[in-house]
């Protein structure tokens, strides 16, 4: 199933041809083009990932029969995936406060709850003392 | 700790201890993956935290970047060579390849503390800002991998060079080469999300 | 610097503990020397590789461990008796509880759990040995040196003050000068390398060294969760390593990730931290379940009752694990949005956690149960461990913990999830398996003494402190006011009962090597139902000389019904062996010097260490080591003389 005796890795090579048009296609969409900047950080990080399943499938062999390790290897691969998505997007949803919106009503908003706390704040130190 | 040894298929399946090793570096890897995944996080959350510095904006060139990916891109499409060559049953092809791979990750090197000095004359260093700090130690973190892996794949051409192709060595090049290619990987994620990103933003 | 900058001065009770340390350090050299141990303390335990020896090593260390943290709880528990005790200042007070928290966690609770899985895993999957012997000594001594890097705190350099949790910018350079967080910083960098190596190692033992025949549901309960506690650590420990790296960048070479100064977010290393510090909380409890499934099928000689969904229940806790790290930190104000997702993932851990509960219950339903220590620490873990639990559902409501947050509640809820589910199965698995590892039993009738002290101790501990919190007692205050007293003496009192029960649990270890019978059988409890007990005792160092076909769960049992055992004469073969090796302990040292030399920013010296430490993995690197046979008579000779034969 697999090539051990070629002359020439045709995978290695498709692979490699790929991995640089994909990044010129990406370097283009970023500087070159006119896309909007939420398309274009979508557009790259998808490319991106594209690229990596390219070096993991046909350069590191993540699926080798002869491993007899089965699964193993892209299931980690997938968990570790997962992971980094929840790791870096589980940051920023967590850290964002809901401070950071430019949208006026919500803004109003949490300053009128910033308010209220602040007077329940006073309160309590009243009680306090 | 069988030590039976299966006479067919690529050297290092044929040991249990090649499949187990070989495994283990897998997870060895994932763990990787949180690892830098946790500094795309922190850059992520700390980015345009510049404080008084330069933005990134003004510093990233696109030039030197694309420079420095083609040359990680093509040494872990040299380093895959390498290993086909080695499955093929030949030293001087894996060992020719691996050098080529050397020369092309030392050049990636080269380039990036070039990189990194450059910014540091310009008033951007670890210390600047959070900004910069997790720019650093992310981009830093990649390039210290990438000089252990250079360390790693001398340290191995000696060995095959004494040693000849057995289950052990060709495992311990297997294994080195899972590992430049995941650097690739990474790298890929520190160029579209931090250089494309960052000068697109 | 000065020398009375490097000591810590000052403090008689730090003084006590610095001639303790110097007399304890000095009698073992000396017993030592006398008794000419050295070479034997080198061959057999320093440089071995053998799973049941580290696994051994491991648990003396975290019982050292809790002796260490318990103390300090004593001392807390002291100061806090009574108002505006004078016993320990706000300073060390505050050391105290920092030393407490992290020693128990890091140091105690997970090397237990790793010292029993490494000694019982290996026996349980039918394997002579984890997938990397060497990776295994390593993990030991980074652990024990990273371990010992902490523990020296309190004498040299003085203890890190800012909670085992050490959030920024308290934790930060500007407001913790000095060498105390970078001992915290170090030690835990220094050991969690040792852990994610273990996570590794066993991951791959048990997804490729079971017996032939074994499937992965067919395998016994505690491998499986030693398996998914495994696969946690793989992905949770990285966060941590991260975290303690940017904190030290930020300490010592002046980055900006958590100061106030260069945009720095304080509030990210709260987020990173627990990111790791959930998992981690899993991480010290599916080994505990494993342990009490074990234990109770064991002692109602049942199947454990609903295998798979106990299998299954683990899998979910552990996926979920990584989704609920926010609900440590509902009151930091990440908005009513983000509290709310997190609230509910919170809550659905108790599902599967409930499931649980349910297959124990149905296990010793209708059960003939052997009343033994070991399955006393099991049921009293049950109905002591859902009020942890229930109060824990509590916390996990966003709105109601702004209430309970910070306060006595939080300190009691984690003590009841932690010591009734980790402590009570450390010594639960230490009881059922120390005769396969020591070839005696404990004494029971002392075991229930200790149980009793211990168990009646913990609940009039911690049970009060409910109450306390509920009162407004918040966490980490140093003295009381007079209307917490009454709560807080009742609490001091119960602290000092599981001393007791901890002190007798001790002499029991004494007495039982003095006066136990010694093991004839492998099958130390009659009614082992899983490899392990399938062994000789003591066991061979290459446990099984012929590994048996598995095609069942609790595959003793279909053994000994079979009339097999691991000795089966005519199917004998040389057994592959890795040889002993000096490396592991030479590298970890080197390690820990460069980590030292970090603590005190004495550059020369961490440089040097890491370079010495590079040096040896360039040793590993050429190092060939084949390992060596075991001879098919020599297999005979210790087979024979195990079995009495």
């Amino acid at each position: 199933m697999t090539d051990h005796n070629k002359r020439i890795p045709t995978q290695h090579v498709v692979g490699f041809v790929l991995s640089i048009a994909l990044t010129l296609l990406a370097t283009w969409a970023a500087l070159g083009s006119n896309l909007s900047t939420m398309w274009i950080i979508s557009g790259i990080m998808i490319l991106a990932v594209i690229q990596a399943g390219i070096q993991l499938f046909m350069f590191m062999h993540v699926v080798e029969f002869e491993s007899k390790n089965g699964h193993v290897p892209w299931n980690m691969m997938f968990h570790g995936a997962v992971l980094a998505a929840i790791v870096v997007a589980g940051s920023l949803f967590t850290m964002s406060f809901g401070f950071t919106h430019d949208h006026d009503e919500e803004e109003h908003q949490y300053e009128q709850q910033e308010n209220d706390d602040q007077e329940q704040q006073d309160e309590g130190e009243h009680e306090g003392h | 700790m069988s030590s039976h040894e299966l006479k067919t298929g690529p050297l290092e399946y044929r040991t249990q201890e090649g499949q187990m090793t070989i495994l283990g570096f897998w997870i060895f890897l994932a763990a990787e993956i949180v690892l830098f995944a946790t500094l795309f996080a922190t850059y992520a959350v700390l980015f345009g935290r510049t404080a008084d510095s330069t933005p990134p904006a003004e510093l990233f060139e696109p030039g030197i970047v694309l420079i420095m990916t083609f040359l990680l891109l093509t040494s872990s499409f040299t380093c895959g060579l390498a290993i086909h060559e080695m499955r093929r049953g030949s030293v001087k092809g894996l060992r020719n390849w691996m050098i080529v791979t050397l020369i092309l990750g030392l050049s990636f090197l080269g380039f990036e503390i070039y990189e990194f000095i450059h910014y540091a004359h310009e008033g951007a260093t670890l210390q600047s800002s959070a900004f910069w700090s997790a720019f650093f130690t992310l981009a830093g973190t990649h390039g210290l991998h990438v000089t252990l892996g250079i360390g790693w794949v001398i340290l191995l051409l000696i060995q095959v060079t004494k040693r000849g192709l057995t289950p052990r060595t060709s495992r311990k090049f297997f294994i080195i080469g899972l590992y430049w290619h995941f650097l690739d990987v990474v790298w890929i994620f520190i160029f579209t999300s931090v250089y494309l990103i960052g000068m697109v933003v | 610097m000065q020398l009375d900058e490097f000591f810590v001065t000052g403090e008689p009770l730090i003084y006590a503990g610095m001639v303790s340390i110097v007399l304890v350090s000095a009698a073992i050299l000396f017993i030592l020397t006398y008794f000419k141990k050295w070479g034997w303390l080198w061959r057999e335990w320093l440089t071995t590789v053998d799973h049941k020896k580290i696994g051994i090593m491991y648990i003396l260390s975290a019982l050292a461990m809790l002796f260490r943290g318990g103390a300090d709880a004593l001392m807390m528990r002291t100061q806090l008796a009574f108002p505006n005790m004078n016993f320990l200042n706000a300073q060390h007070y505050d050391e105290i509880f920092t030393t407490h928290g992290t020693v128990m966690i890091i140091f105690m609770a997970m090397p237990f759990l790793i010292g029993l899985m490494n000694v019982v895993v290996p026996l349980q999957i039918g394997a002579r040995d984890v997938a990397f012997p060497y990776l295994n000594a390593l993990s030991f001594w980074s652990f024990l040196f990273g371990a010992m890097l902490f523990n020296i705190s309190f004498v040299i350099g003085g203890s890190p003050d800012a909670g085992w949790t050490s959030y920024t910018p308290l934790a930060g350079a500007a407001m913790s000068p000095g060498p105390g967080q970078n001992f915290y910083l170090m030690g835990l960098q220094l050991s969690g390398i040792g852990t994610l190596a273990s996570g590794i190692n066993f991951m791959v033992t048990i997804l490729k060294m079971r017996a032939p025949g074994m499937k992965m549901f067919q395998m016994p309960i505690f491998t499986w969760s030693t398996l998914i506690t495994s696969f946690i650590i793989v992905f949770a420990f990285p966060i941590l390593t991260v975290a303690l790296a940017l904190m030290t960048l930020d300490r010592i070479f002046g980055a900006q990730f958590f100061t106030l100064t260069g945009e720095g977010m304080p509030m990210m290393w709260a987020n990173l931290f627990w990111m790791w510090g959930h998992p981690e909380v899993y991480i010290v409890i599916l080994p505990a379940f494993g342990i009490f499934s074990e234990v109770i099928s064991t002692f109602a000689r049942k199947q454990l009752f609903g295998y798979k969904a106990m299998v299954w229940a683990i899998i979910l806790i552990a996926g979920l694990s990584f989704l609920v790290w926010v609900h440590h930190f509902f009151t930091m104000g990440a908005g009513a949005f983000v509290n709310s997702v997190f609230s509910i993932s919170t809550m659905l851990i108790a599902v599967p956690t409930g499931v649980k509960i349910f297959n124990w219950l149905g296990t010793l339903y209708k059960s003939r149960i052997n009343n033994t220590v070991a399955m006393m620490w099991s049921l009293a873990f049950i109905p002591s461990f859902v009020i942890g639990g229930v109060t824990g559902v509590m916390l996990g409501m966003a709105s109601a913990d702004y209430q309970f947050h910070n306060s006595y509640f939080l300190v009691a809820h984690f003590h009841y999830v932690l010591i009734a589910g980790t402590v009570f199965a450390c010594f639960a698995g230490l009881v059922f398996w120390y005769p396969k590892m020591f070839g005696h039993k404990l004494n029971e009738r002392l075991g229930r003494w200790s149980f009793w002290f211990f168990v009646i101790g913990f609940h009039v501990c911690f049970f009060p402190q409910y109450f306390a919190g509920l009162d407004g007692m918040p966490r980490r205050v140093f003295t009381i006011i007079p209307e917490w007293m009454p709560l807080n003496i009742i609490s001091t009192v119960g602290a000092f009962g599981m001393g007791v029960g901890f002190a007798i649990f001790c002499y029991t270890i004494v007495y039982s090597y003095r006066y136990s019978e010694r093991e004839t059988s492998g099958d130390s409890w009659d009614d082992g139902r899983t490899l392990e007990w399938a062994t000789p005792t003591p066991i061979p160092f290459y446990n099984f000389a012929t590994v048996p076909h598995v095609d069942s769960q609790d595959a003793y049992v279909k053994l000994k019904e079979e009339g097999k055992t691991t000795f089966e004469e005519d199917e004998l073969e040389p057994i592959h062996m890795p040889s002993n090796t000096g490396q592991p302990i030479i590298f970890m040292a080197f390690l820990a010097i460069a980590s030292f030399g970090l603590v005190f920013e004495w550059m020369w010296m961490a440089i040097a260490g890491l370079l010495a430490g590079i040096v040896m993995m360039v040793i590993r690197s050429f190092d060939y080591d084949e390992g060596y046979h075991v001879e098919v008579d020599e297999i005979k000779r210790t087979e024979r003389s195990a079995r009495g034969l």
